[in-house]
């Protein structure tokens, strides 16, 4: 085994179980810990692709942004595991059943795909670092990227404007 | 490193993908809690821009990256809005766990 397979076996082990955490666990702020946990080893995989702007991308939003919302919103909501309350058990054993059957469907397209997607040959040309990005992203998608900023205006004035406190009618 | 995908190989990208995407489904599916439903539909969008970014590495093609960083700001819209959704129903009801988002049942 090539050091590289060893690391990628050991960061998807590492994904995978703090994914399995993230929804076993009982107390909230223990789900977004581990979800942090997670974004980093996906980071880390994207560092292996050689996707560095991404990589950094996902953490600065990922890791940082969001989960930092997710944890003030938990704190703000003081939710804790007594307040909890678990489905039926019928409903969580076809919640097993549903993944079980899910993931053997799609790993067996999967591996039933192989044959078209054929085997991986390196040109060299370089395509992914950052210069190359954003070249591509200011002249191609030049457009979508300045909608992208419109969305986010828009989602920051529907967050302020859901969460304020309506005004008592006098 | 341009042969990364030499030694590891596509399928085993395409994998682990699938297992995470299924392991959102299952969160979707196991829990009630609102907030953690929503971690669940959070680590599906990540196991999609994974297999994004192991394709583009595969077809040596920067638009799927260009791709993952339009469904990251999405991404970011989505969690900012469904938080400050759940912050209001949890003003309104007390609770945010999501079988007693019946009113519309009838």
């Amino acid at each position: 085994m090539s050091t590289i397979l060893i690391i990628f076996c050991v960061l998807s082990a590492i994904t995978l179980s703090t994914a399995f955490l993230t929804i076993f666990s009982k107390n909230p702020i223990h789900s977004a810990i581990y979800l942090v946990i997670c974004f980093f080893s996906i980071a880390g995989h994207y560092l292996l692709l050689n996707a560095q702007f991404l990589a950094v991308v996902h953490i600065i939003v990922y890791s940082g942004a969001i989960m930092i919302l997710f944890l003030f919103t938990i704190m703000l909501m003081n939710l804790n595991e007594q307040r909890e309350v678990y489905r039926p058990r019928i409903t969580r054993l076809g919640a097993i059943v549903s993944f079980c059957l899910i993931c053997l469907v799609l790993i067996t397209i999967f591996i039933n795909s192989k044959p078209i997607v054929g085997e991986y040959t390196s040109t060299g040309e370089d395509y992914q670092s950052i210069k190359v990005l954003g070249k591509i992203l200011l002249n191609e998608y030049m457009v979508p990227f300045e909608f992208a900023s419109i969305l986010l205006l828009v989602a920051m004035i529907g967050t302020v404007l859901l969460s304020k406190k309506e005004k008592l009618e006098k | 490193m341009n042969n990364i995908l030499n030694q590891i190989g596509i399928e085993n990208y395409i994998f682990l993908s699938v297992i995470l995407f299924c392991i959102g489904v299952f969160g979707v599916l196991y829990r009630r809690n609102a907030i953690i439903v929503f971690m669940s539909i959070e680590i599906m969008l990540n196991a999609v821009n994974l297999l994004f970014v192991a394709f583009s590495t595969y077809h040596q093609d920067a638009q799927g990256q260009v791709f993952v960083f339009f469904s990251m700001a999405v991404a970011a819209a989505e969690v900012a809005v469904g938080l400050a959704i759940l912050v209001s129903i949890f003003r309104n009801l007390g609770s945010i766990t999501i079988d007693n988002l019946k009113n519309l049942k009838g």
